[in-house]
C-alpha cells in the first residue's frame, strides 16, 4: 500500500476502486506502530478508525453517497476537541480530559467521512515552536530526529510529513502551523482569522489564532480550507466564505502580480541557506510573470514583542479556568481550602506556560499595562495600518517562514528569547488577521526550508493560487524515513 | 452631606436563554447543576455565543432610563478568580475607550428628585455559592452553576440620594419600570441585587455588598448612616473600605477580603466582535417599547376620569395594568378600576397567587358589566370574584351556584319592603319626617336579601311606599 499520496490522489483512488479505505487506514495505523515510537507524533491513537473506513468502503461499494473525504486517515491536533476523547493540550493539566464535544472543524471533516487517526503532539497549550515544552515528551523532526520538528503544531507536521496520515490540522497563534511545516517539510496554512471556526479549538491567544491545514500539497490545503471554512454560529468571529471554491481556478498562475519583498524578513539574524532558498524563489516567481520588489514594514521589528504581551494576557485569562474546581487531575471529595486551589492547580502547568501566565498577569495589570499591554496593542494597530498599506501596492508578500533552519533538540530551551525570535517572520499575519501559507521549497544539509507568501484579508484564494504556482517550480525529495 | 449611589443588578429574567449558550434564563426551575453546557460551565475550546436578544432589552432600559445608546458597543473581560465564576473571568462590559456600554449617562426623576445614571452595562451572572457548615471551620462550599451566564444588567448612578427614604422610592420606581419594561420580573428571587457605596459629609466612601433584597438595602443604607454619624461624632476617621451587610445580625461588617486592593486586567473580549446598534435598530426598539408608567396614568385620569390615586396603583404594576388594558371599554373602564384596585388586588397580591388564579379579562368584564346594569351588587361581586379567581367558573355559573343575583323583581323586593317596614315602625316614622334616614331602610332590606336587592331599585319602591303610606 502506497502511502506516500496526496490527498486529492487518494480520493481518486477510493472514488474508482483502486484505494479500499480500510486498506489504507489499516496500513497507516501500522505506519503509526512502527515509527511513532521514534517520531513521538501521535498522544493517542483512534482504535475505532479501520471499523471506520471500512464502513465507507461498503457506502463506496453500495452506491451510497460518499462524503468528500472518503475515509481519508487525518490527525488533529491535541488542543482541537474531538468528542468522547482525551484532548489534552499536552499537559498535566488536562492529562485525563475527555472533551464532551466535537470542534466546528471535527463535525465539518466527519460529515465529509474523514477518519481521524489521532491526536498529535504540541507545545504545551500551543505555547512554543519546539514541541519540547509537551509534558508528554518532544516530537522528533523525521528529516533527522536530531532536530526538532518545530512548533506548535509539531506533530501534526511530522505526521504529515512522516506519512503517519494525509492531512492534518494544526492551530496557528504566531506561526504555529507555519512553523513545523517548514521544518517538516510540509505545506501550512493559517487563513484569514475568521474564515475557519475556532469552536473546540482551546483557547490559548484567542484573538488572533486559527485553526488551519498541514498537507502535503498546496492543492490538498485548498481541499481542506473548502470542508471547513466558513460561517458558525458557535463562533461570533466567523467570517462568511460565501462558499468560495479554493481549488477550482488553483492553477491560474501570477502573471503579472505584484509581490513585495519584505526587508525586515531577509536581513539581520538570517541563516545564509534560508535567504539563497529565499532569493531562488522570488526569482522563480518572477519568471512566472509576477512582479517582485522589496517593501519596508518597520513595525515588525516590534512585532515579535508585541505578540508575546498580547497572547501573554490572553493566555492569563484563558487559562484562568484551570483551577482543578470544575474538572481536573486529582480530587477529593472533602474539597480543599478555597485560596489553595489555584496555587495546587498550577503546580501542573509546565515552564513555559507558567513563564508566560506570570508575564499575562504582569504586563496587563493596573499601573503596568500602559508601559507593556497597551503599547503592545498600539503596535498591533500601526502594524496592521502598514500592512494595509503595503496590500495597496502589492497582491502578495513574501519572505522566509523562518529565519533559520531547524535547530537540535535541546539546542535552546533554556534561552527563551532566543526561542521567540525564531517567529519574527510569522507573527506579523497573526497580529494583523491576514492569510499565510508556508511552502516548502529547499532541503540544506537534509533540513528542509519553508517560503512563506501572505496575502491581504479574504484573499486567500488568491494566495493559494500563487502558493500553488511556487510549489510547481520545484521537486523536493522524500522524507528519508 | 450624605451621599448615596446604588449598583444595581438586574437579571433579564424574560430573556429564553443565558447571554451566552442555549440554556435557559430561568435557572430557578432546575436541579442543582442541570441547567448548564460547554459554553456557561466555562469547558475547554467552548467559545461565547451572544444573545442578541439580551443586547436589545439592555439597550431598551437605557432608552427608558433616558441614556445615551452608542452606535457600537463592545464586552470586556474581568479577570478574577472566584470558585462561583466558571471561566474564572466575568464578561462584562466598560467604558474606557469612550462608551461601549449599552447605555451611557442618563437621568431619573423619583418625585422632585433627579437621579443622574452613569452607565448601563450589559454582563454574565456568575453561578451560586451554597454554604453548608456550622462553623467557619467546617465551613463547605458548593457551587451551583445553573445561574452562571444569566444575562445580567448593571445599573450605576451617581452618589445623588441624601438618604435612604430617596433610594427606597428610586428602587420601587426602578423596579416597576423594569417590569413594565417586560424585560424582567423583580418579584423572582434573586432577579433584583444591589450594592450601595455611603459616605457622610467629611467622611470617606464605604461600599455595602452582599444585600440580599431591596428592603434590606434600605436597613444597610440606614445603618450604615448611623454608623458612620457615630465615628464622626467621636472624630474617629471612617476608613474607605467594602463591608458586607449580615443579613442575620442587620449590621454591615468590615469585608476583611482584599477585594478593593484587586486588580481586573480588564482586556477586550476577542471572542466577542464589537456589535452595532444602527438608528434602524434604536427606531425599531422605541417604537416597540410599551408605553411608560406616567404616560399611562395619565392616559387612565384624562381619559377614563379614573381617580389618580386609583391610576397610579394600576398604572405601576404591570399585572394590574395589563388586565385593565385588555378588559376594559370606555364604558367600563372605571368599574374595572375599581374592581382591580379594591377587590382583585387582596386575591392576587403574591406571586404565587398570580400563578395559580385562574380568573380571565372576561370574567372582569362580565362583572363589571353586572355590576353595572345591576344584577349583581358590589358587595355580591365581591364574593363572586373570589370564587372565579379560585376556580376559573363563568360569572353565571358562579351567581347562580351561590345565589347572587340581585333581587330586582319588583313584587319580590316589595314583600321585603312591606317586611321590613311593618318591624321598623320607627325607622318609618322618622324617614318620613326626615328623607335622609331612608339609608337606613335601605340597609336593613338589603341586609335581609343578602345584600342581593337591587339598591335603586330599592331606594325607588320605599319612597314610594313611604309616600303612599301617608
Amino acid at each position: 500500500m502506497n502511502l506516500r499520496i496526496s490527498a486529492l490522489d487518494y480520493v481518486q483512488g477510493v472514488k474508482n476502486g483502486n484505494v479500499s479505505a480500510e486498506d489504507f487506514v489499516a496500513s497507516t495505523l501500522e505506519r503509526i506502530s512502527d515509527i511513532d515510537e521514534r517520531l513521538h507524533a501521535f498522544l493517542s491513537v483512534n482504535d475505532d478508525a479501520v471499523d471506520q473506513a471500512r464502513s465507507i468502503d461498503k457506502k463506496v461499494k453500495s452506491g451510497d453517497k460518499v462524503g468528500a473525504c472518503f475515509g481519508m486517515p487525518i490527525s488533529i491536533k491535541d488542543n482541537i476537541c474531538i468528542k468522547n476523547s482525551k484532548t489534552t493540550c499536552a499537559s498535566k493539566m488536562l492529562e485525563n480530559f475527555i472533551a464532551p464535544y466535537d470542534a466546528t472543524v471535527i463535525t465539518k471533516l466527519r460529515n465529509q467521512d474523514a477518519v481521524f487517526v489521532g491526536k498529535v503532539n504540541l507545545d504545551e497549550f500551543a505555547m512554543g515552536l519546539s514541541t519540547e515544552f509537551s509534558a508528554f515528551g518532544p516530537s522528533k523532526n523525521p528529516w533527522n530526529t536530531e532536530y526538532v520538528p518545530g512548533g506548535s503544531s509539531g506533530g501534526s507536521a511530522v505526521s504529515v510529513s512522516a506519512f503517519e496520515c494525509i492531512a492534518s490540522l494544526g492551530s496557528d497563534t504566531g506561526g504555529s502551523v507555519r512553523n513545523p511545516a517548514s521544518f517538516c517539510s510540509t505545506v501550512g496554512y493559517k487563513p484569514t482569522y475568521g474564515l475557519i471556526s475556532r469552536y473546540g479549538l482551546i483557547s490559548y491567544a484567542n484573538s488572533i489564532e486559527q485553526i488551519g491545514p498541514l498537507t502535503r500539497t498546496v492543492k490538498d490545503a485548498a481541499f481542506m480550507l473548502n470542508i471547513i471554512a466558513g460561517l458558525d454560529e458557535n463562533d461570533n468571529t466567523t467570517v462568511d466564505s460565501k462558499n468560495t471554491d479554493y481549488l477550482s481556478g488553483i492553477d491560474s498562475g501570477i502573471e503579472g502580480k505584484r509581490i513585495g519583498i519584505i526587508k525586515e524578513m531577509i536581513g539581520e539574524g538570517i541563516d545564509s541557506r534560508v535567504l539563497s532558498a529565499t532569493k531562488d524563489a522570488i526569482s522563480k516567481l518572477e519568471s512566472l510573470g509576477a512582479i517582485c520588489e522589496e517593501v519596508s514594514l518597520d513595525m515588525v521589528k516590534y512585532s515579535v514583542a508585541a505578540y508575546y504581551t498580547i497572547t501573554a494576557t490572553e493566555a492569563g485569562s484563558n487559562l484562568a479556568r484551570y483551577d482543578n474546581i470544575r474538572y481536573g487531575y486529582d480530587f477529593t471529595v472533602e474539597g480543599y481550602e478555597f485560596n489553595s486551589y489555584i496555587s495546587k492547580a498550577r503546580r501542573n502547568f509546565g515552564p513555559e506556560v507558567k513563564r508566560r501566565m506570570m508575564i499575562g498577569g504582569f504586563v496587563p495589570s493596573a499601573g503596568h499595562a500602559g508601559k507593556y499591554f497597551l503599547k503592545a496593542l498600539k503596535v498591533k494597530s500601526k502594524l496592521t495600518k502598514e500592512v494595509n498599506e503595503a496590500f495597496k501596492r502589492f497582491d502578495l508578500l513574501i519572505s522566509p517562514t523562518v529565519p533559520i533552519l531547524p535547530f537540535r533538540i535541546g539546542e535552546k530551551i533554556d534561552d527563551p528569547i532566543s526561542l521567540f525570535l525564531v517567529d519574527i517572520n510569522t507573527v506579523t499575519a497573526n497580529l494583523t488577521g491576514k492569510p499565510a501559507i508556508s511552502v516548502p521549497f529547499a532541503i540544506a544539509n537534509g533540513l528542509p526550508i519553508g517560503i512563506q507568501l501572505m496575502a491581504d484579508s479574504m484573499n486567500d484564494k488568491l494566495l493559494l493560487q500563487a502558493a500553488f504556482a511556487l510549489e510547481s517550480t520545484i521537486t523536493l525529495p522524500e522524507v528519508p524515513t | 452631606m450624605t451621599k448615596i449611589g446604588l449598583e444595581i443588578h438586574c437579571q433579564l429574567t424574560n430573556l429564553e436563554s443565558k447571554l451566552f449558550c442555549s440554556c435557559k434564563a430561568n435557572y430557578r426551575e432546575f436541579k442543582i447543576n442541570e441547567n448548564i453546557c460547554p459554553i456557561c460551565m466555562g469547558l475547554p475550546g467552548s467559545l461565547p455565543r451572544l444573545n442578541q436578544e439580551a443586547v436589545k432589552k439592555a439597550t431598551i432600559i437605557a432608552m427608558a432610563l433616558n441614556c445615551t445608546t452608542p452606535e457600537k458597543i463592545a464586552f470586556f473581560r474581568k479577570n478574577y478568580f472566584y470558585p462561583d465564576l466558571p471561566k474564572n473571568f466575568q464578561i462584562t462590559q466598560l467604558n474606557i475607550y469612550g462608551n461601549t456600554s449599552v447605555g451611557g449617562p442618563g437621568s431619573i426623576m423619583v418625585g422632585d428628585k433627579k437621579i443622574r445614571i452613569t452607565r448601563i452595562q450589559l454582563e454574565e451572572d456568575p453561578g451560586r455559592l451554597i454554604y453548608e457548615g456550622s462553623s467557619s471551620k467546617n465551613q463547605i462550599t458548593l457551587v451551583d452553576y445553573n445561574r452562571a451566564g444569566t444575562p445580567l444588567v448593571e445599573i450605576v448612578t451617581e452618589p445623588d440620594f441624601e438618604n435612604p427614604k430617596q433610594v427606597r422610592d428610586f428602587l420601587n420606581i426602578l423596579s416597576d419600570l423594569l417590569e413594565n419594561l417586560g424585560v424582567s420580573d423583580p418579584s423572582l428571587e434573586g432577579a433584583m441585587r444591589a450594592d450601595a457605596n455611603v459616605s457622610i459629609q467629611g467622611g470617606n466612601k464605604v461600599e455595602i455588598k452582599n444585600i440580599g433584597s431591596f428592603h434590606d438595602l434600605e436597613k444597610a443604607v440606614h445603618f450604615e448612616i448611623t454608623r458612620q454619624e457615630s465615628l464622626h461624632s467621636r472624630d474617629i476617621q471612617i476608613v474607605q473600605e467594602t463591608r458586607h451587610w449580615d443579613d442575620r445580625r442587620k449590621i454591615t461588617i468590615s469585608s476583611r477580603s482584599k477585594e478593593e486592593d484587586l486588580d481586573y486586567r480588564y482586556f477586550l473580549e476577542g471572542d466577542i466582535p464589537w456589535v452595532s446598534i444602527s438608528d434602524e435598530i434604536k427606531d425599531e426598539l422605541k417604537s416597540k417599547m410599551p408605553e411608560s408608567i406616567s404616560s399611562k396614568k395619565e392616559r387612565y385620569v384624562s381619559k377614563y376620569n379614573i381617580p389618580g390615586q386609583v391610576a397610579d396603583v394600576l398604572s405601576s404594576d404591570k399585572f394590574y395594568s395589563d388586565l385593565f388594558e385588555e378588559s376594559h371599554t370606555p364604558e367600563n373602564a372605571k368599574e374595572i378600576a375599581n374592581i382591580i384596585t379594591t377587590d382583585l388586588m387582596g386575591l392576587v397580591d403574591t406571586r404565587e397567587k398570580r400563578r395559580d388564579s385562574k380568573f380571565t379579562a372576561t370574567h372582569l368584564k362580565d362583572l363589571a358589566e353586572s355590576i353595572q346594569s345591576g344584577k349583581i351588587s358590589r358587595n355580591s361581586a365581591k364574593n363572586a370574584l373570589h370564587e372565579i379567581v379560585r376556580t376559573g367558573k363563568s360569572l353565571s355559573q358562579i351567581m347562580s351556584e351561590l345565589d347572587l343575583g340581585n333581587v330586582s323583581d319588583e313584587s319580590e323586593l316589595s314583600e321585603v319592603i312591606q317586611q321590613i317596614m311593618s318591624e321598623e315602625q320607627q325607622a318609618v316614622k322618622e324617614a318620613k319626617s326626615n328623607p335622609k334616614t331612608i339609608n337606613y331602610l335601605v340597609g336593613k332590606v338589603m341586609q335581609k336579601t343578602k345584600g342581593k336587592a337591587d339598591p335603586a331599585m330599592t331606594l325607588n319602591l320605599l319612597k314610594n311606599r313611604l309616600v303612599s303610606d301617608d
